[in-house]
């Protein structure tokens, strides 16, 4: 095997790992006070009406559909009796709009932070990385389904190659072959999406981790006692 | 009943004379930083007037504070959980930062660094969100000050709706007067109630309202769900930011800064003690005019020994219970009933009152040779120049009557007072036509007239000494009172509230927690004997 495939297929996927889990623990544990949406409804509400939920909502839908087709091996969907072909079809058509709905969404969001002198000047590098990461993946990811899942003779099937070699790492036994193979634009997507990882813990994505559903179950009204018990002890 | 205190506040309108003095000083304490530029934990508007932000009491815009559903339960009035959990994304009532106005500084260095030339150099005015120059400002605090700008604007005053014809805007039948407002600290705070991620709360030993920045995660529901947008979103950091009724002052027994500063000497600061577990009843009311009753009922009254002894169980020290009993909150809003609260048909139970100001009569009756007797004060309320609607619908719901009746017991004491000081007569007739004895009008002569330090503001310090104390309940529930729901096993161990009354994840031995448990309700009965 060579270097570069080490590098790319085994280094590159542990390195990000252990910043994302690493990352978070640090973060966490120092800088509570910098862990927020960052919202800048504030400033400025044009555009953000409709491309903030349009981008959230796509972008959970596609994080739930990246979950089922990496997580879930085709083995076990065949079992239960969904073919590949069905699995084909459903995936990339729901796939196509959560992909689709995402990047109108995240256009109107970039179009907004630039236009808008407000919001651009809140804007910090760990911003433009990650709205350039998020460009490029969207972009990406919108492509392959497009391309390679529904307008195409020729589907390719990342189920048996990519997927293989994801859950590998979490063996701790990488299978570079399963990777080795796939299209370049997999091969771009999947690295891109290390960095964006890698990247997580340190950017304002955090805030991901902190969709409030406690919420629902809360009482409304909450009491705090000015000490917190046993802190003069 | 479970009793609690809350630390409150009266404003007297008719001594303030708009001088912004509370705002600056609030301002140079707390929202003198980047990302609170627009931020005023205390402002003074006059009414009437668009407000801060504009119209922030139109709530059928603003979607703030409680109503009830169609079977009578209350409700946030912006809905429930799960509405703001779908709209968490892009919020449908917050305010733009115009709605408030852009924060801007002005070029100084300008002034010094400018070529010599035949003008002199202007500093120019730049935003502080942009850093761009501001062609022209069209909009900033209290921009419409002292009715600037009335006769365009004073119908976009949410208040004057249904009472226009009295609303009026030329020289010779306007009205006005000042309205200082902070974060009312409510009984029923419909923004603790809004905040998705448990960030608010409300300190069980003396009522203040607080953010907790490190919990805060920027879902600005807080914001849209304060039906008096009294809390800010902070632009710079992310998170919400409020009026703390600078409680390390508080704790210290100190009045606040805007009410330490105050140069007409309006704001009276005290304790009251109240029932919590009559808080939701009393916001549930059906009809708005009975509001008001509802919210005194939840009022106990300090004098009586019953509630005395009750709150000492409850863990309410002994000098609070005595700073309760002179506590001219309590005096102003319950024993003499001129203070009212503002807005309450927003049904958050509001902790900060407001006596309403009495006015010159309107001078159409004047130019009738109609000369004022002094000593008829009651037919001149009538004639006063703020119409009695525009308070009502400040400060009782739209029930005119209980403004008249506020009105008539002020004019009634200046009546009282002014036989007894330049006639040196004593007559009993005035005060008892408003209900009040003698003593009881002189008292609150002097509480508003005279109005000395240690009068206006009794604060009780804090109990820090109690934090020993609280150890004994760490691992127990907090919930175990009287009709509470006793049962740590009925709250997810995660996201409970009472998650906040234990330490920070301290592995507890369940035997101390028995033990503990034990000896803190013998230290009650202990404490039932000998007082706090």
């Amino acid at each position: 095997m060579s270097a570069g495939k080490v590098l790319l297929w085994i280094i590159l996927p542990y390195v990000a790992i252990t910043a994302f889990v690493v990352g978070h623990w640090w973060r966490y544990r120092t800088d509570q006070f910098a862990w927020t949406s960052r919202s800048t409804q504030l400033l400025d509400r044009r555009v953000l009406g409709w491309a903030s939920p349009a981008f959230h909502y796509g972008a959970l839908a596609a994080i739930g559909g990246h979950v089922v087709g990496l997580c879930i091996p085709e083995s076990l969907t065949a079992s239960i009796g969904i073919s590949e072909g069905f699995y084909r079809w459903f995936a990339g058509i729901a796939g196509g709009i959560a992909g689709l709905v995402t990047l109108v969404g995240f256009l109107g969001l970039l179009y907004r932070r630039t236009t808008s002198a407000r919001v651009r000047r809140t804007t910090t590098r760990t911003d433009m990385l990650t709205y350039f990461l998020l460009t490029v993946l969207i972009l990406m990811g919108c492509w392959m389904t497009f391309g390679h899942t529904l307008f195409t003779d020729d589907p390719y099937n990342y189920r048996s190659s990519i997927a293989d070699w994801w859950r590998s790492i979490f063996y701790l036994d990488p299978d570079v072959a399963a990777v080795e193979g796939a299209p370049l634009i997999y091969q771009l997507h999947a690295i891109v999406a290390w960095a964006f990882w890698g990247l997580f813990a340190f950017s304002r994505l955090v805030h991901a981790w902190s969709i409030p559903l406690q919420y629902v179950g809360r009482p409304y009204i909450l009491y705090r006692r000015r000490y917190r018990a046993g802190s003069s002890a | 009943m479970t009793i609690r205190a809350q630390v409150a506040m009266v404003m007297n309108l008719d001594k303030c004379i708009g001088c912004h003095t509370c705002s600056v000083t609030c301002k140079q304490v707390w929202t003198n930083r980047p990302g609170a530029e627009y931020a005023w934990f205390n402002d003074v508007e006059t009414k009437p007037g668009v407000g801060y932000p504009k119209r922030w009491e139109d709530q059928e815009r603003w979607k703030g504070g409680w109503e009830l559903d169609r079977k009578g339960r209350l409700r946030l009035k912006a809905g429930g959980r799960l509405k703001k959990l779908a709209t968490i994304f892009s919020n449908p009532d917050l305010p733009e930062i115009d709605d408030y106005y852009e924060p801007w500084t002005y070029d100084y260095e300008k002034l010094i660094t400018a070529p010599l030339s035949k003008h002199d150099p202007v500093a120019r005015a730049r935003s502080q969100l942009t850093g761009k120059a501001l062609p022209e400002i069209q909009w900033g605090p209290n921009w419409d000050d002292n009715l600037a700008g009335a006769p365009e604007r004073i119908h976009q005053d949410p208040l004057t709706e249904g009472i226009q014809e009295q609303v009026k805007a030329t020289y010779e039948q306007a009205f006005m007067f000042y309205l200082p407002r902070i974060c009312e600290h409510c009984l029923n705070p419909s923004c603790v109630a809004s905040c998705p991620s448990g960030a608010m709360y409300k300190r069980e030993e003396d009522g203040i309202v607080l953010v907790d920045q490190a919990k805060c995660r920027g879902w600005r529901f807080c914001v849209s769900g304060c039906p008096y947008k009294k809390v800010y979103f902070n632009h710079r950091t992310g998170k919400a930011e409020k009026c703390t009724l600078c409680y390390p002052r508080i704790e210290a027994g100190l009045p606040t800064i805007c009410s330490e500063t105050c140069v007409g000497r309006i704001r009276y600061i005290g304790l009251v003690l109240y029932d919590v577990d009559r808080v939701e009843a009393a916001a549930s009311v059906p009809d708005p005019h009975e509001l008001l009753d509802a919210q005194r009922d939840v009022f106990l009254d300090p004098e009586d020994p019953e509630v005395r002894e009750r709150a000492a169980r409850d863990g309410i020290p002994d000098d609070w219970i005595e700073a309760a009993r002179r506590s001219p909150v309590y005096a102003l809003a319950h024993r003499y009933e001129v203070a009212l609260p503002l807005h309450p048909e927003f049904r958050t139970l509001p902790m900060v009152w407001y006596v309403p100001p009495l006015s010159p009569i309107v001078s159409a009756l004047e130019e009738d040779d109609y000369e004022a007797d002094p000593d008829q004060v009651f037919p001149a309320i009538e004639s006063m120049r703020i119409p009695v609607d525009y308070l009502a619908n400040l400060l009782a719901a739209g029930d005119a009557e209980r403004i008249r009746g506020v009105l008539r017991r002020l004019a009634a004491m200046r009546g009282h007072m002014r036989k007894r000081e330049v006639l040196g007569e004593h007559d009993e007739a005035m005060p008892a036509s408003v209900g009040m004895s003698v003593a009881d009008v002189e008292d609150m002569y002097r509480l508003l007239a005279i109005a000395k330090y240690e009068d206006r503001y009794v604060i009780p310090q804090a109990h820090t000494e109690l934090a020993g104390r609280l150890m004994e309940q760490q691992g127990t529930c907090g919930l175990d009172f009287e009709g509470g729901p006793g049962n740590c096993g009925m709250v997810g161990a995660e996201s409970g509230p009472e998650d906040f009354m234990l330490s920070d994840g301290d592995p507890v031995d369940l035997d101390i927690v028995k033990m503990a448990g034990g000896r803190r309700r013998d230290g009650a009965a202990d404490r039932d004997g000998g007082g706090a």
